[in-house]
C-alpha cells in the first residue's frame, strides 16, 4: 500500500528536481570537452567578461553600500524632516526594473536629451566644448544598477540596525564613544552580517542583470551567453560560459548563507527597547533629508517622471489594440505563473510540515535555490533539455507513425512558466512557510483535540490565518514575472511579446518614448510590492512599540 | 468513583529510544493530578499521549473504561474527548476571544453555543473582554481563554501543559488557585504537567513524579514529602539530608545525632546499615542538647532561619530555627532530633 506520507515526500524530491534539472544540465556542460568556440571565446572575449562583471560587480558594490547603509542608518536612528516619510519610500526604487531606468537616463542625459540640451542652451557650448559624463558606459550601468538595488542594502541593514540592542550602544556611549565612533566601532561591525547578505542580493541581480548592461554595451557573462547562444549558435559554448557565470552566483549564496547564519548569533540581548531616534537639526538634518531625497529622486521621482511625460505624449499612438494584447500577454503569463507557483509553494511547504524528514528538507531547500540563478542562465538550461525532448519525441514519432509531433515543449509557453517557476519558486515558497510558520503545531493540536478533524482544521485555522501570506506570494510571483526580461526574451514562442520584451525592443531601436508606456505599466505594478513591503515594515515598528 | 482515567504500563518511545517507561497511575471522576518532574523527564510525552498525539509501545490507556490507546491502535484526538491547555496557549490570532471560546462548540446550534460562551467568560471574570483579540489581552487573561476553551465542549478530562510557565511568579500562585477552584466546582478531571512542586502541591490531589521515563511514585502531596518512595522521590520533594544509622534491635536505630525509635519496624533487621531521611523541621534547637555542630551557612526566611550544619566530615544536615535565635555562621548550636515519622532506605 502506498501511504499518503510517501506520496507528500515522492512529490516533493520529484518537483525539486524538476526544478534543479537547468541548473544541473547547465553545470554538466562542464564535463562536455570545450569545443572550437569556446577555445575561441577564451581566446578573444572571456576574459573582457570576467573583467567587466568583476569591476560591475565592484562598482555596485560602492554604490548599494554608500546608498543602502547610509539611508539605512539615517531613517532608523535619526530623526530630521521627512525621515518617516523616506522610510518607506527608499523601497519605490525597487519598482524600478534595471533595464528601464538605464534607457530613461539616456533619453536624459545623452546628447540629445533635455540635460545636455539644456546646458548648451545657457552656455552656448556646441558640441566638443564642453566634458559630459557618458552614461552609456560600464560606470553608467554600475550607477544604474546601484540606484535600483540598493534597497536591498538599505532593507536588511536597516532591520539589522532596529534589531540592536540599544544597549548596546549606549554603553558604547557611556564608554566614551561619540556617535560617530560608535557607529564605525558598534553599530556597523554588528550589521556587517545583515549588510553583507543585502549586498550579495544586490550582486547577483547584478549578474543577472541583462537589459542594462546590454543597451549600455558592456560586455558582460549575460551578454556574452546572448551572443554565443544566438550569433555564434553554439550550445555547448553558451552552457559553459553559463556554467562559469554560475561559479561567480554559487560563491555569492555562500557568502549570502553564511552572513545570515552569523547574522542570528549576533543578537547579545534579547531586550529590546523602542529606540530613541537621534534628532538631527539645523544643517545636519537638511543634510540628511537632502541625501534621502537624493537618493529617491534619482532611482525614482526623476525617471518614472521623464517615463510619465513620454508616455503621456506617446499615449494617444502607442495606447492601441496592440498594446492591449501586449498587457493580456503579460497578465496571463504573470498570473498563470504566480497560481502555479503558489501550488508548488503550499505543495512543498506543507510536505516540509506534516512528513519533514531530511530528504524533504534538502529537496525544499534546493527547490528555492533559483533566486540565485540568473534568468539567462535559467532559458539556456531549460532550452537545451526541452529541446533535446522535442527532437527525441519528433525523431521517433517519424519513424514509427510517420507523423511529425514538432515543438511540444521547446518554444512553448511550457518552457517559459517552467523557467519562472525555477526562478521565482523561491519568492512564493518563502512567503508561504513563513505563513505556516505562524500556525504553531499546538494550535493544529488544540484544533483536534475538541474534535476538529484534519480538513476542517485546514478550513478553519490555517485558511484564515494563510490567506494574507498567499495573496503577497502570489502578488510578489506576479510583479516578478511581469518585470522579468532575459528569460522570455530567449523562451518566448515565435511573435510572442509581453510588455517587459516590448519595450525593451522598442527602447533598443532608440524609440525611447515609444517604450515609456509599456515601462510605465511594469513601474506601476512593481509598486505593489513595495507597499506591501513598507506596511509589513510599519507593522514591524509597532510590535516593537508594543 | 468512577475511574476517569486509566494508564496501565505504558511505555512510549522515539526512534526506539524510550522516553515513558512502564508508567502507570489512575485517575477518580473530579481528581487533580500532576505529573512533577524534571525536564525531559517525560511527563509532556505522557500528557500527549493521553491526549492522542504520541502512540505506545506498550501498556494501554482508558478513559471512562474506554480503551483509547494500545500498541497499534490509537483514537484519534478529535474523537477523544480530551481537552488541552498548551504552554504556549495556541490562542487562534485570527479569531476574537468569544469566537475562541468557541471554537470547539459547532455541534451545539448558534444559541446554545453562544450561551455556554457567555457562562464561560462569566466563569473567568472576562465577560466584557469576549470580543477582543488574543493579542489584547495580557498573559494571565490568555491563559484564562485558553483553559476555557479547552472546558467549553465538556471533556472527560483537561490536559494542561505547563499551564503556569509563561507567566510572572506572582501571578501563577494566584492563578494556580482560581484555576483549582475552577476545576473543583465544575467536577473537572483534570492533569497538569509541571516542574514546579509547590504548583503540584497547590494544585493536584495526587501527584506522579517522574525521572527518566519512570513513574517513581503516584500519591498525594503529604505523602510524597513524608513518606517518600525512594531516594529520588525524597530527594526531588522538599528539602532533606541523609543520616547514616545503625539498627540496634527492633525499633531503635544508632545515628550520629542519638538514638531513634522507628514507627515501622517490620522490614528492619538488627545490625543492618541504613540511611535515614531528616526534613529541616525533623531537627530543632536545644542549647541544652549534648550536640552542638557548627554553622555552615544560613538563610534568612522570615520567621526561621535554615540553617546547614556540620554534623561530621562527610554529612551536613538542615535545621530550621525561629528566627530570634540568631548565630553566625562558624558559631556551634545544640541540636537534637524530633522525627515525627521516620523515613529509611537501605544502602
Amino acid at each position: 500500500m502506498i501511504s499518503g506520507t510517501s506520496v507528500w515526500r515522492g512529490g516533493v524530491v520529484l518537483i525539486a528536481s524538476l526544478l534543479a534539472m537547468p541548473v544541473i544540465v547547465i553545470l554538466g556542460f562542464l564535463l562536455v570537452p570545450a569545443g572550437e568556440v569556446w577555445h575561441h571565446l577564451v581566446s578573444t572575449v572571456l576574459p573582457d567578461y570576467v573583467k567587466n562583471s568583476l569591476l560591475l560587480m565592484l562598482g555596485v558594490s560602492i554604490g548599494v553600500l554608500i546608498l543602502g547603509v547610509g539611508s539605512a542608518w539615517l531613517t532608523s536612528m535619526c530623526r530630521f524632516p521627512g525621515s518617516r516619510l523616506f522610510e518607506w519610500s527608499l523601497l519605490l526604487p525597487m519598482a524600478m526594473p534595471a533595464y528601464i531606468i538605464a534607457y530613461t537616463y539616456t533619453g536624459l542625459f545623452d546628447f540629445a536629451g533635455p540635460a545636455q540640451s539644456l546646458l548648451r542652451e545657457w552656455t552656448g557650448w556646441s558640441y566638443g566644448d564642453y566634458w559630459f559624463p557618458e552614461i552609456r558606459s560600464l560606470e553608467g550601468a554600475a550607477v544604474m544598477l546601484s540606484l535600483v538595488l540598493f534597497p536591498y542594502v538599505y532593507l536588511l541593514s536597516r532591520a539589522a540596525f532596529l534589531g540592536q540592542s540599544l544597549c548596546v550602544l549606549d554603553v558604547s556611549r557611556t564608554l566614551g564613544n561619540g556617535p560617530w565612533r560608535t557607529f564605525f566601532t558598534v553599530a556597523l561591525p554588528l550589521a556587517r552580517p545583515a549588510i553583507v547578505a543585502g549586498l550579495s542580493l544586490a550582486l547577483m541581480e547584478t549578474l543577472a542583470d541583462y537589459g542594462t548592461v546590454q543597451y549600455f554595451g558592456v560586455a558582460t557573462f549575460t551578454t556574452g551567453i546572448f551572443r554565443t547562444w544566438f550569433g555564434l549558435d553554439s550550445t555547448a559554448a553558451a552552457a559553459q560560459l553559463s556554467a562559469v557565470l554560475l561559479l561567480f552566483v554559487f560563491v555569492l549564496v555562500v557568502l549570502e548563507r553564511s552572513s545570515r547564519r552569523s547574522a542570528r548569533y549576533h543578537h547579545t540581548s534579547q531586550r529590546h527597547q523602542v529606540l530613541r531616534r537621534y534628532p538631527l537639526a539645523g544643517w545636519r538634518g537638511a543634510g540628511a533629508a537632502l541625501f534621502c531625497f537624493g537618493i529617491l529622486f534619482f532611482g525614482f521621482l526623476l525617471p518614472a517622471g521623464q517615463l510619465l511625460i513620454w508616455a503621456v505624449t506617446t499615449a494617444d499612438e502607442r495606447l492601441d489594440a496592440q498594446f492591449l494584447s501586449l498587457v493580456w500577454h503579460s497578465l496571463e503569463l504573470a498570473g498563470i505563473a504566480s497560481l502555479l507557483a503558489l501550488a508548488l509553494a503550499l505543495f512543498l511547504g506543507y510536505g516540509r510540515r506534516l512528513h519533514g524528514n531530511w530528504a524533504v528538507q534538502l529537496a525544499v531547500r534546493i527547490a528555492g535555490m533559483g533566486y540565485a540563478v540568473p534568468g539567462t542562465v535559467i532559458a539556456v538550461g531549460v532550452m537545451i533539455p526541452f529541446a533535446a525532448f522535442d527532437n527525441g519525441l519528433d525523431a521517433w514519432m517519424r519513424s514509427q507513425f510517420g507523423l511529425s509531433t514538432g515543438l511540444l515543449l521547446s518554444g512553448t509557453l511550457a518552457a517559459l512558466l517552467f523557467a519562472y517557476l525555477v526562478r521565482f519558486l523561491a519568492v512564493s515558497l518563502q512567503t508561504v512557510e513563513a505563513g505556516l510558520a505562524k500556525i504553531r503545531p499546538s494550535m493544529d493540536e488544540v484544533s483536534r483535540s475538541m474534535g476538529t478533524g484534519g480538513a476542517e482544521t485546514v478550513r478553519r485555522v490555517h485558511v484564515p490565518m494563510l490567506k494574507g501570506s498567499l495573496v503577497t506570494a502570489l502578488l510578489l510571483v506576479f510583479v516578478d514575472v511581469l518585470k522579468e526580461l532575459p528569460a522570455t526574451l530567449i523562451l518566448r514562442p515565435f511573435n510572442f511579446n509581453t510588455l517587459a520584451v516590448r519595450a525593451y525592443e522598442l527602447a533598443s531601436d532608440e524609440r525611447l518614448a515609444d517604450a515609456s508606456l509599456a515601462s510605465l505599466t511594469i513601474v506601476a505594478v512593481g509598486i505593489v510590492p513595495v507597499i506591501l513591503l513598507s506596511r509589513s515594515i510599519g507593522r514591524s515598528r509597532h510590535e516593537q512599540a508594543t | 468513583m468512577n475511574k476517569q482515567l486509566e494508564v496501565k504500563n505504558l511505555t512510549i518511545a522515539y526512534d526506539g529510544k524510550a522516553v515513558v517507561a512502564d508508567a502507570g497511575f489512575e485517575l477518580e471522576t473530579g481528581e487533580i493530578g500532576c505529573l512533577l518532574g524534571p525536564s525531559g523527564c517525560g511527563k509532556t510525552s505522557l500528557l500527549r499521549a493521553i491526549a492522542g498525539f504520541e502512540p505506545a509501545v506498550s501498556g494501554e490507556i482508558l478513559l471512562r473504561g474506554r480503551c483509547v490507546t494500545r500498541p497499534g491502535t490509537s483514537l484519534a484526538p478529535e474523537y477523544r474527548n480530551v481537552g488541552m491547555v498548551f504552554q504556549d496557549f495556541a490562542l487562534y490570532p485570527h479569531l476574537t476571544v468569544s469566537k475562541n471560546i468557541g471554537f470547539g462548540l459547532r455541534k451545539l446550534s448558534r444559541g446554545e453555543s453562544q450561551r455556554r460562551v457567555e457562562e464561560l467568560l462569566r466563569l473567568v471574570d472576562m465577560e466584557d473582554l469576549g470580543a477582543k483579540y488574543p493579542h489584547q489581552l495580557s498573559g494571565g487573561q490568555q491563559q484564562r481563554v485558553a483553559l476555557v476553551r479547552a472546558m467549553a465542549p465538556q471533556p472527560d478530562i483537561l490536559l494542561l501543559d505547563e499551564p503556569f510557565s509563561g507567566l510572572d511568579v506572582e501571578l501563577r500562585s494566584q492563578l494556580a488557585r482560581e484555576l483549582r477552584e475552577i476545576l473543583k466546582r465544575d467536577q473537572i478531571t483534570a492533569i497538569l504537567v509541571t516542574h514546579d512542586q509547590l504548583e503540584a502541591f497547590a494544585m493536584a490531589d495526587r501527584i506522579g513524579v517522574m525521572m527518566e521515563g519512570r513513574m517513581l511514585q503516584w500519591a498525594d502531596g503529604y505523602s510524597l514529602y513524608h513518606r517518600p518512595a525512594n531516594r529520588f522521590v525524597a530527594d526531588f520533594i522538599g528539602r532533606g539530608a541523609m543520616l547514616t544509622g545503625q539498627v540496634i534491635d527492633g525499633p531503635r536505630i544508632e545515628t550520629a545525632l542519638g538514638i531513634l525509635e522507628a514507627n515501622r519496624t517490620a522490614d528492619l533487621r538488627p545490625g543492618e546499615t541504613v540511611e535515614l531521611l531528616l526534613r529541616p523541621s525533623d531537627l530543632v534547637h536545644d542549647d541544652n542538647s549534648p550536640f552542638q555542630l557548627e554553622v555552615l551557612d544560613r538563610v534568612f526566611q522570615g520567621a526561621e532561619y535554615l540553617y546547614t550544619l556540620r554534623l561530621n566530615e562527610e554529612t551536613q544536615v538542615l535545621c530550621l530555627v525561629q528566627s530570634h535565635h540568631n548565630h553566625a555562621i562558624g558559631e556551634r548550636i545544640g541540636v537534637k532530633l524530633d522525627v515525627g515519622r521516620l523515613v529509611t532506605f537501605r544502602n
